[in-house]
């Protein structure tokens, strides 16, 4: 058995799955609150990385205030998105809601297409890329930035939830709307500020893909990785979603050295989350840490 | 399902069962039917290559959409492993045809195993509904997928499959015109089946399980049981949409069969409305033809602003998504439901509202 092999992986499944659980942490955010599932989730994240791609390389601005102008830009596009095409949709059944989102997830790859071209493009070099030896394994710097960034944006949630006045507005109507709405809570101003913050925060999701590989459409495919990941964690638990994000991350590359080392049946990377995804919802229909749905007639 | 205006003429009462459970609610109803098989029947005398492939194409995705359309539409349950199963259905009828049983067998013998691949996949289903198992039938998507890419005896992998021509008793049914009448036939196997379906007890059962699955739980209707027979439908009919798409393309190759194929039939029955039978066939025929609509438009204005020549793919993939947004939020009932609006106001005149 390769050892290092096998650690190598493991370390860049934790890393992948990181990303991962923030990019499944948004999709929550947004289910909780507004009790819609965005399909379009991995096109805000290519979203994200191309406005700021193209503020780096086509008005040379500074990397920073690319990033920063591209988050400004994300939460005007998530409100924008909240009010004009999923507030007529209130109270409409879940396929409607659910094909919405695609539709918008269609519309947007092709209009991205058509706008930033097909082929990845790589960003100019913002950081050194180096690697940085830890405990005998090679990682790279950048790796470990985006490690960095994602533990931020995690604590950052975590701090927003427990003790904004906002945050707790949102846990508010996410546990009951109208008990929310009687005690003064907006609950639209919730749902578009619900958006928002997905928005960014996929943006940010985005950006960090980008420096790390390179930016391109395909990689609107971790909107697809996000659904094992949230099944694995329960559709409506913010922990769960980074806990699923991990498990994702790192099965995705066990499955691999499997695959690799015994198995050679190839692609296993790509389908193995599936069949975990089947078996659980067939165990457990309401994901592991979900709460199940309990109906009265 | 909100009320939907749906009035018949003056003094056709129905006094018995018997007569609320026609196939067809009045008698002009079922001369339109027939006339419109007929003109079908009768357009190879006319029209040539272009439409006859485009009536072919619409006949195969309505028979599909129409699967769905049992699923999403009458039983509530939303499936986005649609195109998976229409993938299935193409490369099953190949391989059976392969191995030297005739098409037109091999076509309902697709079907039937993409039964039973539908049902097994089903299975999950029986126990989730909603989101949960929107995202079940997402991995069934992704599972089949892989699964045509891998399983070389079955699909030819990643070479694709040749499928066989379909003959009658050794006469041939190699160009548009000939093929046009094995496709009406399944269409109107279909979806005759389906109407008839909606007044058995099985068809009402599955209605019952869309509406309020606890109450139809207490009426004593058998949930998992009625769950996985819908799937076991909705793929039968994929299966047999699939086949058709095969032998009329004569090579299958796994390409065709992703996610937007799955996404493009749920946008077939979402716009010619949901549960309804004739919309699935008016949903395919929209779908099929918005893109190329689209991109004589985009041909059209190209010439005056020469920029948009080479977005005219995007904007044929744009305008779907279009679409699927705009009659959500304008139009949610569907094309059907627009149709007998129109009906209504015309029979009601004038006193529409």
């Amino acid at each position: 058995m390769n050892t290092s092999l096998l650690i190598q992986l493991l370390v860049n499944g934790v890393i992948v799955g990181m990303l991962y659980g923030i990019v499944a942490m948004c999709f929550v955010l947004i289910y909780k609150s507004t009790q819609v599932v965005n399909f379009a989730q991995g096109e805000f994240v290519v979203l994200g990385a191309w406005v700021c791609l193209a503020l780096v390389v086509n008005m040379g601005l500074p990397f920073w205030l690319a990033f920063l102008f591209s988050l400004v830009f994300m939460m005007v596009f998530g409100i924008l998105v909240q009010v004009v095409l999923l507030r007529p949709l209130l109270g409409e059944p879940v396929i409607s809601v659910i094909m919405a989102t695609i539709g918008l997830s269609i519309f947007m790859q092709a209009t991205m297409n058509w706008i930033f071209g097909n082929n990845a493009v790589r960003f100019p070099r913002v950081f050194d890329r180096g690697t940085v030896e830890i405990a005998g394994l090679n990682v790279e710097t950048a790796y470990l930035m985006s490690f960095v960034l994602s533990l931020v944006v995690m604590g950052l949630f975590f701090w927003f939830f427990q003790y904004s006045r906002w945050g707790l507005a949102m846990r508010a109507t996410a546990y009951n709307q109208q008990i929310a709405q009687s005690l003064g809570i907006s609950v639209g101003r919730v749902f578009a500020m619900a958006w928002a913050i997905s928005a960014v925060v996929s943006g940010i999701a985005g950006v960090v893909i980008g420096l790390v590989s390179a930016v391109s459409n395909s990689l609107a495919i971790i909107g697809i990785k996000v659904f094992p990941a949230v099944i694995v964690g329960g559709l409506d638990s913010i922990v769960g979603a980074i806990i699923g994000g991990l498990t994702i991350g790192i099965l995705e590359n066990l499955a691999e050295f499997v695959d690799g080392q015994y198995l050679h049946i190839g692609n296993m990377y790509s389908v193995a989350p599936f069949y975990v995804l089947l078996i659980i919802l067939m165990i457990k229909p309401y994901g592991l840490l979900g709460t199940p749905d309990i109906e009265r007639v | 399902m909100a009320h939907v205006p749906n009035p018949r003429p003056t003094g056709d009462f129905r006094a018995t069962y018997a007569a609320d459970r026609t196939l067809f609610r009045t008698r002009n109803e079922t001369m339109a039917v027939l006339a419109g098989v007929v003109l079908v029947a009768l357009c190879p005398l006319v029209f040539g290559g272009y439409v006859l492939s485009q009536l072919i194409l619409i006949g195969i995705y309505g028979i599909a959409a129409l699967g769905l359309n049992v699923l999403t539409g009458m039983t509530g349950q939303i499936s986005l492993g649609h195109g998976a199963f229409f993938g299935f259905g193409a490369f099953a009828s190949a391989w059976i045809s392969g191995n030297g049983i005739p098409v037109l067998i091999a076509i309902p013998l697709a079907g039937l195993m993409t039964m039973a691949v539908g049902m097994i996949f089903g299975i999950p289903a029986a126990r989730l509904k909603g989101l949960y198992l929107a995202i079940a039938t997402l991995a069934s998507q992704y599972i089949l997928q892989d699964f045509f890419a891998r399983a070389d005896w079955f699909t030819g992998g990643t070479y694709g499959s040749l499928a066989e021509t379909a003959s009658v008793f050794g006469f041939q049914l190699n160009n548009d015109a000939r093929y046009l009448y094995l496709v009406l036939f399944w269409v109107v196997v279909a979806f005759v089946a389906v109407a008839n379906l909606a007044r058995t007890r099985d068809g009402r059962a599955l209605v019952a399980v869309r509406d309020h699955y606890l109450s139809a739980e207490i009426m004593g209707i058998n949930l998992t049981r009625y769950r996985i027979l819908s799937f076991g439908i909705s793929s039968f009919f994929a299966g047999i949409g699939g086949a058709l798409y095969g032998h009329y393309l004569g090579f299958v190759s796994a390409e065709g069969f992703t996610i937007i194929l799955s996404i493009e039939f749920l946008a077939m029955i979402i716009i010619g409305g949901l549960g309804s039978v004739s919309g699935s066939l008016l949903g395919a025929a929209f779908i099929l033809l918005l893109p190329q609509a689209m991109e004589v438009f985009a041909n059209g204005v190209a010439t005056v602003v020469p920029a948009i020549a080479q977005g005219t793919a995007y904007i044929k993939q744009m305008s779907v998504g279009a679409a699927i947004i705009l009659f959500l939020v304008l139009e949610p009932e569907g094309l059907v439901h627009r149709w007998r609006m129109t009906r209504a106001s015309w029979k009601l005149f004038p006193f529409s509202h």
